[in-house]
């Protein structure tokens, strides 16, 4: 193995990517070899580092720099000053929004967004090379596979797994040790190991991340997954919409299988496993275990009613266990450090670590894991920077479609399963998107609404019906056309959704406007009888007002594409309402800051 | 057309592949989607023949996931970004903004076949927020202010 001086890793997850990480690693190979350099420094490009904001992220190793938000042509810069001078870019540092501080000399796990984070799931992620199995294998990679092949029978695996506490990832939060004993208690020809890769809740991209950055970490895991309940085929079921992920995973795929590690006779043990990656083809509902299922057997992907469950009969009819990508993230390092030590982590019921895509209105935006029990305030203040532009939090969401919405008082909850589902939402797999001030509840609550609606297979009437009737209302509500009675109306269809869909989507699809009904109230009723929008973010319910600040410059008047403001020069102007269309062109336009809503 | 002919035998050739792996029907749509941009009915049918299973299991597939579309695409499918976290930074106002300038409602293509107005799901960049792509380009932190001078560039394109 060769041996480099310096190795400069760069970002390559979809965030990156998406803001020119190619063409940052690009420039450093050809930069590198123009300076003689490319036997001493290693470019490489690694998953996912979490601080996606930041993007695209660059880190040169020994030292640990971190240089943010990089673009092509600082490369050069770096190569020359830094990697051929020593002198670290201090104007490309990355700089900490909440402190400002620059400090070149500050390593990663310095900084306050990693200083508070625990990363188990994530530990390899931003780490190492994605695509070469050797940086896997020099982390411990296969060790614990090895190790279960070797060393435990099925039961013992199963029962380590069971005494970690590890509870799926995915959203339910089902002990992941019941499923495996379960599926291995299950007498068949054959059995079937799956993953879901399937992540389609709004704003949650931490599984696309993992299978980015360590994809083989979720092939390891499912080999182990395959030895304890008798299977020897395992599916992927990824979304088609993650390419980069789907790559990474089949080239890992095709490692393992050239290095023994997946096939016949692993490890000389006589134990076989093959894996199969299939795409989804965008359909929400296909993150339901069933609806998943059918969907890899090529079908429409509509839930069945349970039982049987899959452990007896699921995919092609026989017994199936499946998890979803973070769940399998943290079994190779229960295997080989032990249910106590993962045990150790984590509250009473929720054990271990849990990763959160950060997103909305919030500094830092990105994927942190943290110890489950970490309190909401220390996720969105300490590691998130708190909430951008000085604006004031109002709440944050999770759990997806799911889900729902927790205000300012709740920010002291502990983050874990049974705390969220106490406080009105739940854990889901692990979006976490934070509102301010200017964000409507109702408006947030329709939006969820309508990506249910749409997504709603058609099966059962509950979900196929109710979801609609329960868009409609909230329509009229943020239109300005509410009535007395409406929040009762939404209160009652939602109870009676959750109580008769057929599948998890739909008895889900009403806790969005329950949660803000509960925390939001007074929100809707604004909406209804004094038909304003106290976010003033409801267009239909907005008026445009020219106040006394006008200095009467007429930039205002001449931006507005209505023709709806009039007034002479030097002197204050006015908007007709009945004319405004409130695009807010004028708000931005107004250097007075003389041009409100109300 | 010699180009349309040559399309329907990498059809063939993937139906040949394809067919006898358990629950072919969805990656034979998928690299199907791919070859003509579109699933139509005489696709479908072919499909439907060389699996052996009826039309109507094949449509009802088709029709079920977003990933298929009956009708071909505009040359340039712009996909704004719906997800919760570009949602909660505008990007409502970004496609409406879209629609506006190129006069045409969400979700269709522009008469000229040059643009599809395609709202996506979570495209998983919510760092970028709000995010949209133009075919495999990227878009990031939009504001309805980009729009114009964007849509214009791929006009020039052609």
């Amino acid at each position: 193995m060769d041996i480099y001086r310096a190795h400069v890793l760069c970002c390559g997850g979809t965030g990156c990517t998406s803001s020119g990480s190619a063409q940052i690693i690009e420039r450093f190979e050809e930069k590198l070899k123009e300076n003689g350099l490319e036997k001493e420094v290693k470019v490489i490009r690694t998953g996912c580092f979490g601080l996606c904001e930041a993007g695209p992220v660059v880190i040169v190793y020994p030292e640990g720099t971190f240089y943010s938000r990089v673009k092509p042509e600082d490369v050069d810069e770096i190569v020359t000053e830094h990697l051929l001078k020593g002198r670290k870019v201090q104007h490309l540092v990355y700089s900490d929004h909440a402190t400002h501080e620059q400090n070149a000399n500050k390593s990663l796990n310095d900084i306050n967004f990693y200083k508070h984070q625990h990363r188990l799931a994530l530990r390899n992620c931003g780490v190492i090379d994605p695509e070469n199995i050797d940086e896997y294998l020099a982390f411990d990679g296969y060790k614990a596979l090895e190790k279960a092949l070797t060393k435990m029978t099925r039961e013992e695996v199963i029962d380590e797994i069971l005494k970690s506490g590890l509870r799926g990832r995915g959203g339910g939060g089902f002990p992941t040790g019941l499923k495996w004993k379960f599926t291995y208690n299950s007498q068949a020809d054959q059995k079937y190991v799956a993953c879901n890769a399937d992540e389609g809740d709004p704003g949650a991209f931490m599984d696309r991340s993992i299978l980015e950055g360590d994809p083989h970490a979720v092939i390891e895991a499912m080999a182990i997954a395959g030895y304890a309940i008798g299977a020897s085929e395992g599916y992927v079921y990824v979304r088609a919409e993650y390419p980069i992920a789907v790559k990474r995973l089949q080239i890992a795929i095709d490692q393992a299988k050239e290095y023994g590690l997946l096939g016949e006779n692993i490890f000389g043990t006589g134990f076989k496993f093959n894996m199969f990656i299939r795409l989804g083809a965008g359909a929400f509902v296909c993150g339901e275990e069933t609806a998943l299922m059918r969907s890899i057997e090529g079908k429409r992907g509509e839930p069945t009613p349970r039982p049987p469950f899959p452990a007896v009969k699921g995919l092609f009819a026989k017994p199936t266990m499946l998890n979803n990508v973070e769940t399998y993230a943290n079994v190779p390092q229960i295997i080989l450090k032990g249910a106590d030590w993962f045990a150790s982590m984590g509250t009473e019921k929720s054990k271990g670590t849990k990763v959160f895509a950060l997103g909305g209105k919030i500094n830092n935006t990105g994927l942190v894991e943290v110890e489950m029990g970490t309190p909401l305030r220390s996720i969105i203040y300490d590691i998130g920077g708190g909430i951008p532009n000085g604006k004031k939090f109002k709440a944050v969401q999770t759990g997806g479609p799911s889900g729902g919405c927790l205000p300012a008082e709740l920010l002291d909850t502990p983050v874990d399963y049974d705390n969220l589902i106490a406080a009105g939402s739940m854990m889901g797999s692990g979006g976490m998107i934070v509102m301010d001030e200017d964000n409507c509840m109702v408006d947030i609550a329709r939006f969820f609404l309508d990506f249910t609606v749409d997504e709603s297979c058609g099966k059962c009437a509950p979900c196929r019906i109710g979801t609609r009737r329960m868009l409609e209302i909230l329509e009229r509500i943020v239109e300005g056309k509410g009535e007395e009675g409406d929040i009762e109306k939404l209160e009652n269809l939602a109870h009676t959704i959750k109580a008769t869909a057929l599948c998890g989507l739909g008895q889900t699809a009403p806790n969005p406007v329950l949660s803000t009904l509960k925390f939001f109230r007074h929100e809707y009723e604004a909406h209804i009888r004094d038909k304003k929008c106290p976010a003033h973010h409801c267009q239909k319910l907005l008026q445009y007002v020219i106040t006394d600040k006008c200095r009467g410059c007429t930039a205002c008047a001449r931006i507005c594409p209505a023709g709806a403001i009039s007034g002479n020069v030097k002197e204050m102007h006015t908007i007709d309402t009945a004319k405004c269309l409130k695009c807010g062109a004028c708000i931005e336009k107004c250097r007075f800051g003389a041009i409100i809503k109300v | 057309m010699p180009d349309m002919k040559d399309k329907y035998e990498q059809l063939q050739q993937v139906i040949e592949e394809l067919k006898d792996q358990p629950g072919a029907l969805m990656p034979v749509l998928q690299k199907a989607q791919g070859i003509f941009g579109c699933v139509p009915m005489d696709v479908q049918k072919i499909v439907a023949e060389g699996l052996g299973v009826t039309l109507s299991e094949v449509y009802g597939v088709a029709t079920f996931y977003a990933q298929f579309t009956l009708e071909p695409s505009g040359k340039y499918v712009i996909s704004v970004c719906l997800g919760t976290a570009c949602y909660v930074k505008g990007a409502q106002k970004v496609l409406d903004k879209i629609s506006e300038v190129l006069e045409t409602p969400i979700g269709k293509t522009t008469k000229d076949g040059l643009f599809t107005i395609n709202p996506t799901r979570c495209l998983g960049a919510c760092g970028l927020a709000p995010v949209m792509t133009v075919n495999d380009e990227v878009y990031g932190r939009l504001t309805p202010d980009d729009i114009p001078g964007i849509i214009a560039k791929y006009r020039e394109l052609g």
